[in-house]
């Protein structure tokens, strides 16, 4: 376990375990983001990333560890929407975005703003908030289809809204779960710069399976393994790490 | 002590004593019956008592009611019954019919409250003596309440001659009830409480609890009264074991609740944990077992009536058949749409249930069916006074063990429940290894169906089978499977016998609705803490 | 903002054909019966007979009720099978206010206590009858009753995150208990009878011609008001949050909304709306008793917001009248199939006709796309 000093870190995790029914998810993973980073976490199937994300946006609560947003909030003890709020995003491996509503609604209702139920009954869109829509639509490439209900969108384009979604959320932290999953080739690599832009004004972790996904990214590489880090360093560096290739690369 | 009450005593003392022997000639005293003396009148009581002569029984019963005469014309004692043209007569000696009398014909033989106490206390002992098992039984039992000093003579007497276990063990119940109560001397009294002390029975209690009331007011001040002390004694130790054995009975019943209970959720709860799916017709199929029971003991009524004790075992695949083929029809006839939408498919199963009912109703009417308990399923078995278990409770608790078994089984250690299990954990990765989750899930929902048949079986033994049987049970079944949680058949096992505990527990406190109401804001409350149930099944595939 | 918008009820009415529509059939209705009942002659064939009046107002409470239970349904996804109880609670609360207007007119005459009380030998009113001779204060616990149980109720389900098909259930197991609660005569609610023998409203008799008038101009009136509400509920932001938490619970809980207070306040508006209809129809049909808390009944419901279309307003309103006329003819002519019909509606429309009518009739016009979203958010100057 390597030391990890706090200070301009803006993920912790330290020890944390999480269990189902005897299975172990999270096997005292430790590991921290620092702030402005683009960090890419690979690893096997069942090596505990979607759980590490569940357990970071508080939908899991880990039975064991710590988990520090910035440096001095425990996010073990909240829940998803105070964790959203604290300026957390997260998009699924599921892209999931609501279909029944326009890729404009989806992206309005994504919109930084109060979330008080009783605030919204009477809210209204100001003019910065139309620009900022329309700022985010060109940035994932959908103002074409703006009226668009989100369901008849393609895969790659709901996987799009979903990060737009994320940046109307305008989070310091973007944890991205395989954003590049049954992508074409051209989407796999718009999306990558697409994600490389973003990660100039945020910090980014994407959980990913495609290595050339992955390369693309240019991003320090944390490996996962049996609910635990197993290497880190640049994509280089971890391939050519002997352990990495046993469990999963030289496979 | 009264004059009368002493002298009867001593009479009965006397003759049972066997001081006089000399058989009563029932012609006679019945005549002294009808004389001024009160004395004598008592006497020839005693002389009938003392006969043991069914006819004397007779004799006094209707003396007891008014319908004891003497005819006017040969001076001998009738006992006679109103008819149109006056009175229908019989012999008082011998019962022989003597036809109808005009009512100038007879003179009645009048009673008074005195005489009529005496003579109720003395019918009672008088079948004490007579042959008939039952009927000593009966007297036995009635003779223990009556509290009647003279009856201890009588029992004693019984005793000697008594040679059924059964009765002798009632007839001494009862003797010890009637010294502690009533004899003059306290080392007789004192003897009879201690026996009484180890009965645990509510009748007992209340002897002793009345032995207990007056002497503690009739010698306010007395701390050394030794009756009143070993009563006092007796009581509490009568009482703490009958509470002992409240709650053994509360559990009992919530036991059978519990099972019941159980029958009527597992099917729901397999089909729930596996297809996600609240069959709202569940309750219809409960029913429906509880109808194919009724058709199959018509049958046997009508084509096999020697075997009708057994028709229930052939009731219950039946049972299984007609629902669970049911199930298998509406399964594949409606539910397969509309998998993924849990809350259509609950309103389209609310739909079925309401034709199915309606369709029970227009075959067989709106009214309840007659189902009878085999002769092995009626009557009871006593623990203990305090503690009487029926028999069909009893064989729906070892059913549904049998049916417990029976599905943790096939579950368990069959490949249709390996199957099965797969889907309940991950249907999309059960549905690429080849599980073909249609067929899972359509003989999933007729087990399910198949077992609420059965358990409609059980039903028709305890409860009325009409058409909205079903209704009844089905709210209860769900909250069983919502407190329980659902893909563990462990979860509705506990969750069952629960609620079935609970439920009863409650009952004496806060009367059946309240308990009812009761429990069910409480399972609202308990979702609170676990919103899947108790056994609920965890990891990432549950969620979606 | 947009100039389109001349004033927001406005903006509510015109902004879809559907709702423009709606307003003015309601109207029209509001209007047009009552004076067909008290002004046109009997021997005209426009003349509106009293039953039909009685008949038309029970429907339109049941429209009032089908609406609030589409609101939760159609736009949240949450399936209240015990909306019964809140349209059962208007209905005791307004029935305890025309208790009182009986006052010393009973069969046992007795000026403080109804009828049922004397029968039970009971000496003093219950505390919680108090204040019901007041029909300002009745009026409110009509509202506060229901909205408050639904506030206790969906507090505990939705903190808990009880969602789908066993909220279903635990709301069923709601109304359940309180249909074995005021079964008891002990409860105060006048046990199996309920509560009927209504005199007067406002010093008004109940059995008058005008009366009767006033009541039905009063429900669609109420039909029409709850109708705006809703409208300007689900064409809000709240509302488009309503149909996101309906298709991706978890994505709106990740985006930073408290989806449980969400569902929290649209499932108590929800159930205020199901007590005013409650209200309403408890003077029309002259007696409230638990059988109206019965879980069949509110089942019921869902069936006519399934069959007008779920997720439209009108369809409620619409799936009401329709399944209600239905039921008040069949149960006349033939009893028996009533039944197998209601079963057989369940099950058809949940296979084939998920949207309900108005679903159907918006697919054959619109094949492509079906936009029951307000224009609101289309019309704003998003460059294509």
């Amino acid at each position: 376990m390597e030391t990890v000093a706090p200070g301009d870190t803006i993920l912790y995790l330290d020890g944390v375990s999480v269990s189902f029914d005897g299975f172990k998810a999270l096997n005292g993973l430790s590991f921290f983001v620092e702030q402005g980073e683009l960090r890419a976490i690979i690893g096997p199937n069942g090596a505990g990333k979607t759980t590490m994300m569940d357990v970071i946006t508080g939908k899991t609560q880990p039975d064991e560890g710590m988990v520090l947003f910035k440096t001095h909030t425990d996010l073990t003890r909240l829940d998803e929407t105070r964790i959203a709020n604290l300026g957390i995003g997260r998009k699924f491996q599921k892209p999931t975005v609501f279909e029944n509503h326009t890729v404009f609604e989806n992206l309005e209702l994504a919109l930084a703003g109060d979330r008080r139920a009783f605030i919204t009954l009477f809210a209204r869109l100001s003019d910065e908030d139309l620009d900022r829509i329309t700022e985010v639509l060109k940035i994932i490439g959908l103002s074409n289809r703006a009226k668009r209900k989100a369901r008849a969108l393609s895969h790659g384009q709901k996987q799009w809204l979903e990060i737009g979604m994320l940046l109307m959320q305008d989070p310091e932290l973007l944890l991205v779960d395989e954003p590049a999953a049954g992508m074409t080739d051209a989407e796999t690599e718009q999306t990558a710069d697409m994600l490389k832009a973003i990660a100039k004004s945020h910090t980014v972790v994407v959980v990913e399976h495609d290595m050339d996904f992955v390369r693309a990214l240019e991003s320090r590489v944390t490996v996962l393994h049996e609910g635990s880090v197993l290497a880190e360093g640049s994509l280089d560096t971890v391939q050519n790490n002997e352990r990495v290739i046993e469990v999963y690369l030289g496979r | 002590m009264n004059l009368p009450r002493f002298l009867l005593f001593f009479w009965i003392a006397i003759i049972l004593g066997g001081l006089s022997p000399a058989f009563a000639d029932l012609g006679a005293d019945t005549n002294k019956l009808s004389l001024k003396s009160t004395k004598t009148k008592i006497l020839a009581i005693e002389r009938l008592v003392a006969s043991g002569d069914d006819q004397a029984v007779a004799i006094l019963q209707a003396f007891l009611v008014g319908n004891l005469f003497v005819h006017t014309l040969d001076k001998t004692p009738v006992i006679g019954r109103p008819s149109p043209e006056g009175y229908h007569i019989k012999s008082a000696v011998n019962g022989r019919d003597l036809g109808t009398v005009k009512k100038t014909a007879l003179k009645k033989i009048r009673i008074n409250n005195k005489l009529r106490k005496i003579v109720r206390g003395a019918l009672g002992g008088l079948t004490l003596l007579s042959p008939d098992r039952d009927l000593r039984l009966n007297a036995a039992k009635s003779v223990f309440k009556s509290h009647d000093v003279l009856v201890i003579v009588l029992l004693e007497k019984a005793i000697l001659r008594e040679t059924d276990d059964h009765v002798l063990a009632a007839m001494k119940r009862s003797l010890a009830a009637v010294q502690a109560t009533n004899s003059t001397q306290t080392a007789v009294r004192l003897s009879a409480i201690e026996q009484l002390a180890a009965y645990t029975d509510q009748d007992v209690r209340t002897v002793i609890a009345e032995i207990v009331g007056k002497e503690q007011t009739s010698e306010a001040v007395d701390p050394v009264n030794p009756v009143r002390i070993a009563a006092e004694k007796a009581l509490s130790g009568i009482e703490a074991r009958l509470k002992i054995w409240g709650y053994v009975a509360s559990i009992f019943q919530g036991l059978s609740l519990g099972s019941v209970l159980l029958l009527a959720a597992m099917g729901l709860a397999i089909t729930f944990g596996v297809m996600g799916v609240i069959n709202m017709a569940h309750g219809e199929m409960v029913m429906l077992g509880a109808y194919t029971t009724y058709l199959v003991q018509d049958l046997f009524k009508i084509h096999l009536a020697a075997y009708f004790d057994w028709s229930i075992l052939l009731a219950i695949p039946a049972a299984f058949v007609v629902a669970g083929a049911t199930g298998v029809i509406i399964e594949r006839s409606v539910i397969r749409f509309l998998y993924g939408r849990p809350l259509e498919t609950l309103l389209a199963t609310w739909g079925l249930s309401l034709m199915l009912q309606q369709l029970v109703r227009s075959l067989f009417g709106p009214t309840n069916q007659e189902v009878v308990n085999p002769s092995w399923m009626s009557g009871a078995v006593e623990i203990t006074g305090g503690l009487t278990l029926t028999y069909n409770r009893i064989w729906i608790i070892v059913f549904a063990i049998l049916v417990l078994a029976l599905v943790t089984f096939l579950i368990k250690k069959t490949s249709f429940g390996l199957r099965m299990r797969a889907v309940t954990q991950n249907r999309a990765m059960a549905s690429s290894m080849g599980i073909r989750t249609g067929w899972v899930d359509a003989m999933t929902f007729g087990l399910g169906s198949g077992i609420a048949g059965m358990a409609g079986v059980a039903l028709s033994q305890i409860d009325n089978v009409s058409p909205n049987l079903g209704q009844a049970y089905i709210i209860d079944s769900f909250m069983v499977v919502v407190f329980g949680g659902v893909g563990n058949l462990w979860g509705t096992v506990v969750g069952a016998l629960s609620l079935g505990i609970v439920n009863k527990f409650l009952e004496p406190l806060s009367g059946a609705v309240l308990a009812k109401i009761l429990i069910l804001i409480a399972v609202i409350l308990f979702i609170q803490k676990r919103p899947r149930g108790l056994f609920a099944l965890k990891g990432r595939a549950m969620e979606g | 903002m947009n100039k389109e918008f001349a004033g927001p009820l406005t903006a509510l009415i015109t902004a879809s054909r559907g709702a423009t529509i709606t307003v003015g059939l309601l109207l029209i209705v509001a209007f047009l019966v009552p004076v067909a009942n008290l002004l046109v002659p009997e021997t005209s064939v426009f003349h509106v007979p009293n039953y039909a009046v009685s008949l038309l107002g029970k429907y339109l409470c049941f429209a009032l009720l089908a609406m609030s239970v589409d609101l939760i349904w159609g736009f949240c996804g949450i399936l209240s099978l015990g909306h019964g109880a809140f349209f059962a609670l208007g209905g005791y609360a307004m029935g305890m206010y025309l208790m009182r207007q009986i006052g010393d007119r009973g069969v046992y005459g007795n000026a403080h206590m109804p009828d049922f009380m004397v029968f039970l030998d009971w000496h003093q009113l219950p505390w919680y009858w108090y204040g019901f001779e007041s029909f300002a204060f009745a009026i409110l616990m009509v509202a506060v009753v229901p909205g408050a149980l639904a506030f206790v109720f969906g507090w505990l389900a939705f903190r808990a995150r009880v969602t789908g098909v066993y909220f279903s259930i635990i709301s069923q197991a709601m109304t359940f208990a309180l249909l074995l609660a005021f079964f008891r005569n002990d409860m105060g609610f006048g046990g199996n009878n309920g509560l009927t023998d209504f005199k007067e409203i406002l010093g008004f008799d109940l059995k008058s011609n005008v009366v009767r008038a006033t009541l039905f101009f009063c429900s669609a009136l109420s039909v029409l008001a709850g109708y705006l509400l809703c409208r300007f509920i689900v064409t809000s932001k709240f509302g488009r949050l309503l149909v996101a938490v309906r298709d991706a619970e978890n994505r709106t809980r990740f985006l930073g909304y408290r989806v449980e207070y969400y569902k929290l306040l649209v499932f108590t508006v929800s159930a205020v709306l199901a007590g005013i209809a409650g209200s309403l129809y408890v003077p029309q049909v002259g007696i409230i008793n638990p059988g109206e808390f019965s879980p069949a009944n509110s089942i019921e419901i869902v069936i006519w917001v399934a069959v007008g279309g779920r997720g439209y307003l009108h369809g409620a309103i619409l799936g009401a009248v329709v399944v209600n006329y239905a039921k008040t003819y069949f149960t006349g002519a033939l009893p028996e199939v009533w039944l197998f019909m209601l079963g057989g509606l369940f099950i058809a429309t949940t296979l084939f006709l998920p949207q309900g009518i108005v679903g159907l009739m918006a697919k054959i016009k619109k094949p492509v796309f079906v936009t029951k979203t307000p224009k609101a958010a289309l019309t704003l100057g998003v460059g294509d």
